[in-house]
């Protein structure tokens, strides 16, 4: 198939950037490439036209890792439901489609250059507290302590969250709460997680306030966006946590 | 080159205690006065950050992703091996033992194996401990599943997502460190150079991605966790941006490489679709547990629906020549196996390079939700990438390079041929000899990091000086023009292919020549093709942009320019290596059958190479691997 792409081109944090058009570079794209192997083969044609090429982040290339991550037709990740970018194929596209690849857009995440945005937010809002607090070597038999099956899938669910911030690229608001609440439901569902629950939500959502995330409006586009459907409901357990912590405190 | 494995006195059961007994320890106030560099963030180089940063060691932790949490072990699937025996099916730790020795094909060391069978009891109390939400059973207790060449149930999984699950527990303890201050972190930074002073490691030279900086980092030792190197074949179910730089640029400086021919073909990956791929997808070997592998007993039959092809006229081959083990055959067998009626004729789907794995008979005993609750992300992944519904039509799978045993030298301690750098996890080649079984990665990452980094490594450091050392050292100057003057290089050829061309050369020339078999003619055509590809390289690559900004095409180039070296290295070893061992197969050394036929005689030995300049041949040395415990068999899965 043949396509038209816009996609957002800017040298670096500080150039203003802006849309660049290519047709020439995606004609004779198969519908059984990934969205990202198409953007190789624009890129090698770009390459040897002397051009630079888009830098976008990918890396595991199955969905796993959270690091692709761009805006396609406005959709985080692009059409499909619960799929990464790297796990988007051709066959979700049409020959004469014209489709625009933009970068997440959140003041958290400044771009670094075209597709690439920094994510180290997100690793701040984990180093406040997104762990227990246990040295290697003190830890008891993994079976001497029983944790029924649903209490362990229902931190599971929370905890398949990969990061990517396709939440905070859908939100209105730019905000960080799917991400940072799927965190809190899975610790603090877990016994493991539970001396430190009160404290571990009160700074992951200092961190995610001081970070420049802004605020949850229940929109749930961030539900919808997210490639591996964490649930909406953890933020209401987020919020129900933060109350009580906030309670306690004082 | 010093070989000396240091493996400690007395039975193998009391080694690990002894030598820990007998390490020096360093003054708990000395500590923070140690700088440890740490390249890597995976389950190996994490683990290790955290833990020495949790003893009081001043760590430095490199990755070149945007965060900790994005390495590589992310993407493990299936499980973690542990000798737990929660099933009380004869599991223990000696069975482990037994099982990784003789599944690596006699090809590792007993001591090493041993230990890691026993500190793998301890990783599971430490991953439950961090959070990671293992499967479980009704009762609330640890859930555990089989996995290929293991006859007992060792296999702890959470869900299709046991790489992330254990990686986010690694991250978790590394960010309490880096809050705590004590690791730094340094993301998007790759490591180009090794830095070593009076022969010993003292810092690495690294680039910072974004800026383009070259900058030095000194330490007292470095630990070197930086992965495998599959990637050498460009497609492989690694991930983009999976190097050799880091071990390879070791070497360089003096660091043994051992066995870089023994590489692992996963059996069960989605086939290549098309000229444009960039990777293989990997469908978990625990498919294998309920799926049936097959091909058409008759050619003709290959360009049919798999639907319209009779019970009768299916030949489940792995069930038909492997009784005792069926469709749960170690990797190398199951692969060369599945390469085996390909090459008859026999193979299924575009290319003919593919056979089904099929789930019928599962959902049928099973039914469909149970197979769903097991496999559901897994049947979900399948179908995105190639559209097919595996819950009514089955699999096809192919195989693929997934993981290299081969890596850095190191002694018992994991200490490398260089004093102070230590080596961990895939990077390093100790505990899977010639061929790896399912699920002893993960688990061997994190007990180098967890369990026995922090012990060897208090003992080297106990013997070293703690004063700061200097990066304005003329090595590290050193260091850093050359990291300058070889980028300046790639920017100025100006040529006229992409770094993803020659990618993809040397990867055909790999795959073709050193991949699922090989023999004389082929490695020795390889040394021909791929000095003159790299000579080409050298002439004819295109980098366009600047040094000084973030640069992908540049990154790429200094990884394949590595590749092309090291991928010579690696058919080398295997021309050299004159038998069949694990994932190693010469067409010349095998049985009627096709299996695999070593020669002990002359070749139970880690070959370990020693660079010796850019225009000589490297030197190959020997480290004998004696069996006292296992006896040297043939393996048989009939
Ligand atoms: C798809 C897939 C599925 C797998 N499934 C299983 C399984 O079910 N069970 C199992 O036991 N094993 C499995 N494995 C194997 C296992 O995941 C890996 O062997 C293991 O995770 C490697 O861990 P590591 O810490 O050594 O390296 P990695 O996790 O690869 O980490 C390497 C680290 O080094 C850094 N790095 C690399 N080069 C540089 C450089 N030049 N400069 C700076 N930093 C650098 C990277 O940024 C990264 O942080 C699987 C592997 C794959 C590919
Ligand atoms: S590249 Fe890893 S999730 Fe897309």
């Amino acid at each position: 198939m043949n396509l038209t792409i816009y996609v957002w081109r800017q040298k670096d944090a500080k150039d203003a950037g802006g849309f660049e058009k290519y047709t020439d570079e995606c004609k004779g794209i198969s519908e059984h490439m990934s969205f990202l192997e198409m953007l190789d083969v624009v890129n090698d044609r770009l390459t040897e036209k002397g051009k630079m090429p888009i830098a976008f982040d990918s890396d595991c290339r199955e969905g796993i890792c959270g690091t692709c991550s761009m805006v396609i037709n406005g959709r985080p990740h692009g059409p499909w439901k619960a799929t990464t970018t790297c796990q988007l194929h051709m066959r979700a596209f049409k020959d004469g489609d014209v489709i625009y690849i933009e970068p997440w857009r959140s003041k958290a995440f400044p771009v670094i250059q075209d597709l690439i945005v920094d994510r180290k937010a997100f690793d701040t809002i984990i180093q406040a507290g997104g762990y227990i607090s246990t040295n290697c070597g003190s830890a008891p038999d993994a079976n001497s302590m029983l944790i029924g099956k649903e209490v362990s899938d229902s931190a599971m669910d929370a905890a398949a969250c990969i990061g990517c911030g396709a939440c905070v690229a859908a939100c209105p608001n730019s905000s960080a709460m799917l991400f940072t609440a799927a965190k809190l439901a899975h610790m603090n569902t877990l016994p493991q997680g539970k001396p430190e629950e009160a404290q571990r939500t009160l700074s992951m959502v200092g961190a995610m306030d001081s970070a420049g995330f802004g605020n949850c409006s229940n929109h749930l586009e961030c539900e919808a966006a997210c490639p591996k459907e964490i649930s909406g409901q953890v933020i209401a357990a987020m919020n129900r946590g933060y109350a009580k912590a906030s309670f306690g405190k004082r | 080159m010093n070989l000396d494995a240091h493996i400690p006195e007395g039975p193998i059961d009391q080694k690990w205690e002894n030598a820990k007994f007998k390490f020096k320890l360093v003054n708990p106030a000395n500590k923070r006065k140690f700088d440890i560099i740490v390249v890597g963030s995976g389950l190996a180089g994490g683990s290790a950050a955290a833990t020495l940063a949790e003893l009081g060691y001043n760590v430095a932790c490199f990755c070149y992703q945007d965060s900790p949490r994005r390495a590589h072990s992310i993407a493990a699937q299936g499980g973690i091996n542990a000798a737990k025996n929660y099933q009380g099916d004869g599991d223990s730790v000696y069975r482990l033992f037994y099982d990784t020795v003789k599944g690596g094909d006699f090809r590792s060391r007993e001591a090493n194996v041993y230990r890691l069978a026993q500190v793998s009891r301890n990783i599971i109390d430490q991953a439950t401990a961090m959070g990671v939400p293992f499967a479980r059973e009704y009762g609330g207790t640890l859930a555990n599943r089989s996995f290929g060449g293991a006859q007992v149930s060792r296999t702890f999984y959470a869900r299709g997502q046991t790489g992330q699950q254990l990686l986010l527990g690694v991250y978790a303890g590394l960010s309490r460190q880096i809050k705590a201050g004590r690791v730094t972190m340094f993301t998007r930074h790759e490591m180009l150079e090794l830095v070593t002073v009076e022969g010993r490691a003292a810092g690495i030279v690294t680039r910072d991605m974004v800026s383009g900086k070259i900058e030095s980092h000194a330490g007292h030792s470095v630990i070197m966790a930086s992965g495998g190197y599959g990637n050498v074949f460009y497609l492989s179910t690694n991930a983009m941006g999976c190097n050799v730089t880091a071990t390879y640029r070791a070497y360089k400086k003096g660091a043994g490489f051992a066995n870089p021919c023994y590489t692992q073909i996963h059996p069960t990956c989605i086939p290549v679709s098309g000229d444009y791929q960039s990777k293989l997808t990997l469908m978990s070997e625990s498919l294998r547990n309920d799926g049936r592998v097959w091909v058409p007993k008759k050619k003709e039959d290959c360009g049919k629906k798999p639907s319209q092809i009779a019970e009768a006229d299916r030949d489940y081959y792995l069930e038909r020549k492997y009784p005792a083990f069926g469709n749960l055959v170690p990797r190398d067998v199951a692969s060369r196996n599945a390469k085996l009626v390909c090459d008859e004729g026999r193979g299924v789907g575009p290319g003919g390079y593919g056979v089904y794995l099929d789930f019928a008979e599962a959902i049928g005993r099973l039914g469909r939700p149970a197979v769903e609750g097991r496999y559901g992300n897994l049947f979900d992944m399948y179908q995105r990438i190639t559209g097919d519904d595996p819950y009514s039509t089955p699999m096809r799978i192919y195989p693929a390079v997934h993981y290299t045993m081969g890596g850095l030298w190191v002694d018992y301690n994991l200490q490398s041929t260089i004093p102070g750098m230590f080596v961990l996890g895939e990077a390093n080649f100790s505990d899977h000899g010639a061929n790896r079984l399912g699920a002893s990665a993960l688990m061997q990452g994190l007990a180098d990091g967890y369990f026995v980094i922090p012990y060897t490594l208090g003992n080297y450091l106990a013997g070293q000086n703690p004063k700061k050392i200097d990066t304005d050292h003329a090595a590290f100057k050193e260091a850093e023009k050359s990291c300058k003057e070889r980028i300046d290089t790639f920017l100025a050829i100006d040529g006229k292919r992409t770094v993803d061309s020659f990618h993809k050369e040397l990867g055909k020339i790999m795959w073709d020549h050193c991949g699922m078999a090989r023999n004389e003619a082929g490695l020795k055509s390889a040394l021909e093709l791929i000095p003159a590809l790299r000579e080409e390289f050298w002439q004819n690559v295109k980098v366009p942009g600047s040094g000084a900004t973030l640069n992908q095409s540049l990154e790429k180039a200094g990884r394949v320019a590595d590749f092309l070296e090291f991928g010579e290295l690696m058919v080398r070893d295997a021309l050299e290596r004159d038998e069949s061992a694990g994932g190693h197969f010469r067409e010349e050394h095998q049985s009627p059958e096709g299996e695999a036929v070593r020669d002990d005689e002359n070749f139970a030995h880690a070959a370990v190479w020693e660079y010796k300049g850019d225009n000589a041949t490297p030197v190959r040395h020997k480290e004998p691997m004696t069996f006292e415990h296992v006896k040297l068999a043939t393996r048989s899965y009939k």
